[in-house]
């Protein structure tokens, strides 16, 4: 049972909130990483407000519960936002953020014990690896639950993404639901540009991944395929979806360019992002 | 001198295997992966008996620490099996965050260590793997000496929780410690007890120590020898009790003199009461091929090498 099961209505209500989080927080310490952030708003409102099943008393074993591992772990910001609104914590910690002693470091860890949190990530390529064995003490516990992991599309650029993807198929780990946000940019430009991935749907395919592709960035295409993925699991392939989102989603000067991938807005950008974002401000951490 | 016989040589990483039989037999949550190397890792006993608690990773060492990471939030105990260079340098930041940052239970069990893997020469050969493990901040590290003592140390090592590095090796070397010795983790284990020189050995160079100690006696040298199979955490109490007697210290190990067993001993003096000592250990440079015997006497490895190395301490005393 997911402990909100938010309308569409709500949840965009939800996101627009939490990307006020995320602007407001790497603004505060003047570093962290908006663009991703933005882009992967929908997703994780989506999957922790409406999709999955899980408790916010948190467990680490998780047994039973949907689990989610973020591996691009960079986007903490909106990983943060979303768990704090979802109740795992209370939302005024988000303030600490990237500060001395604070729960809520750089890239996500475990180290600090953040309710929510199963792995440290930040160095990338690891966490498809890390859903797959969580997945599979799933089977072995005979536990029915799914296991969901987010990966960044540069991330692709590591090897160990590939020995995963060679792994999951031959193993038939169906219990696990991966998406790639396909916003087509890593730091030093466009990915087509650095090192083009070339047809992402043909390669897992080519792997024995059940494939799908979606919007990232409108509720209205994303859930249906959240639901569609979740029919698909349990029929002896892993399933990834290709997520096509916009780097900087829902704040015009950051979209469209790899540029906002790890710049904080100053003051008056922080002002012109915070009016595009329209929500009650009430309820601001 | 404490006598030390044996009837019996068997290789440390069968240790390990019958170890991690007995878990499968005691230990539900035991779990088990390999990385195409499961007759070498002598895991063959295990996957029999527990088929479905054993993960063929394929060549993939990278992927098999994040698997093994990701089953510890199942409530699972994973012990990965690859070769020593292939459980640490090639998957160190695997290691370092996903497992270490982390703090999962995972024990990383790592053969072939050191020069006695033998003829397939350097690039199997890892001397710094001791080093590297014992950097990362919550993992143990443990260096078993015999068949016995490895087996142990399997066993022992699920009963705790967090990340372990079990380093062991491929030759047969004599079993000298009692089956039935309990194995605890941290503690230093007391071979013979001297007056003249502590000789602190790990791995493969205990059983070398325990020669040299009989040659130094000889020579009317009566060395105290320890089994240090716990590089971290560190019994720092039990080494610098034993020098405080000696006055003088000999480390020896299967590894780099820089950041292995040696440099534990140095800090543990330099930091409290500062005494002689003198390193056994490769000196900073890679392996080649060629048998274990003939590499352990090229690299200086051998009981005559502690024996000298001995000498060399017992003369700077002051």
């Amino acid at each position: 049972m997911n402990p909100h099961n938010k309308s569409i209505e709500e949840l965009k209500q939800t996101a627009s909130q939490v990307r006020r989080d995320i602007v407001r927080m790497v603004h505060a310490v003047n570093s962290g990483h908006p663009g991703g952030s933005l882009g992967c708003t929908d997703y994780l409102v989506s999957l922790y407000f409406k999709v999955m099943n899980y408790s916010t008393d948190f467990k680490m074993d998780g047994k039973g519960e949907d689990l989610f591992f973020l591996s691009n772990g960079h986007i903490s910001p909106v990983f943060y936002s979303v768990l704090a609104r979802a109740g795992y914590f209370d939302v005024a910690e988000l303030a600490t953020f990237r500060k001395l002693n604070s729960r809520l470091q750089g890239h996500p860890t475990t180290h600090e014990g953040l309710p929510g949190v199963r792995i440290s990530s930040g160095s990338l390529g690891q966490g498809l690896s890390v859903a797959i064995g969580a997945a599979q003490a799933k089977k072995l516990n005979g536990d029915d639950s799914l296991v969901y992991v987010l990966m960044g599309d540069g991330e692709l650029e590591e090897g160990q993404v590939w020995e995963a993807a060679m792994y999951a198929p031959h193993n038939k780990v169906d219990n696990l639901i991966a998406t790639v946000d396909r916003n087509g940019q890593q730091i030093d430009g466009s990915t087509e540009e650095v090192l083009s991935l070339g047809d992402l749907r043909a390669k897992f395919e080519a792997f024995g991944w059940n494939v799908m592709e979606t919007n990232g960035n409108s509720f209205e295409t994303l859930l249906p395929t959240l639901d569609q993925a979740k029919a698909a699991t349990g029929q002896g392939k892993p399933i990834i979806i290709l997520m096509d989102t916009e780097m900087g989603f829902g704040v015009d000067f950051m979209m469209g360019s790899h540029k906002w991938h790890g710049v904080a807005p100053n003051d008056e950008q922080l002002e012109i992002a915070l009016q595009q974002l329209a929500v009650d401000v009430a309820s601001d951490y | 001198m404490k006598e030390y016989t044996y009837t019996e040589k068997k290789d440390t990483r069968s240790g390990f295997g019958a170890g991690l039989l007995e878990l499968g037999r005691t230990n539900p949550n035991v779990v088990a992966l390999c990385a195409d190397l499961v007759g070498s890792l002598k895991m063959g006993d295990f996957i029999k008996e527990n088929p479905e608690r054993f993960f063929q990773i394929g060549i993939a060492e990278a992927n098999m620490m994040g698997i093994a990471a990701g089953l510890t939030i199942g409530g699972k105990i994973p012990y990965t099996g690859t070769f020593a260079n292939f459980s640490t340098g090639r998957v160190y930041d695997q290691i370092r965050q996903s497992i270490a940052y982390s703090n999962k239970n995972v024990k990383i069990c790592a053969s072939h260590a050191g020069l006695t893997l033998g003829e397939d020469g350097a690039t199997h050969q890892i001397l710094e793997d001791i080093g590297m493990m014992k950097m990362l901040p919550g993992m143990t590290v443990i260096n078993p000496c015999d068949y016995n003592q490895t087996k142990a140390a399997t066993i022992a090592i699920a009963d705790y929780e967090g990340p372990v590095y079990l380093r062991f090796g491929r030759p047969v070397v004599p079993i000298f410690t009692p089956a039935d010795q309990k194995f605890e983790i941290g503690k230093a284990v007391m071979l013979n007890e001297g007056t003249d020189v502590t000789i602190i050995a790990t791995g493969h160079l205990v059983w070398k120590a325990i020669l040299a100690g009989k040659i130094l006696e000889e020579k009317g040298i009566s060395a105290e020898i320890i089994n240090i199979h716990t590089i971290k955490p560190f019994d720092t109490e039990a080494v610098l009790k034993s020098i405080a007697k000696t006055g003088c210290v000999v480390s020896a190990e299967e590894h780099n003199r820089i950041g292995g067993l040696g440099d534990s001993v140095a800090q543990a003096l330099v930091t409290t009461k500062p005494a002689p000592q003198e390193y056994v250990a490769v000196n900073d440079s890679f392996g080649e091929s060629a048998t274990p015997e003939e590499l352990m006497e090229k690299y200086g490895l051998t009981e005559n090498d502690i024996v000298a190395a001995a000498q060399r301490a017992i003369s700077r005393k002051g």
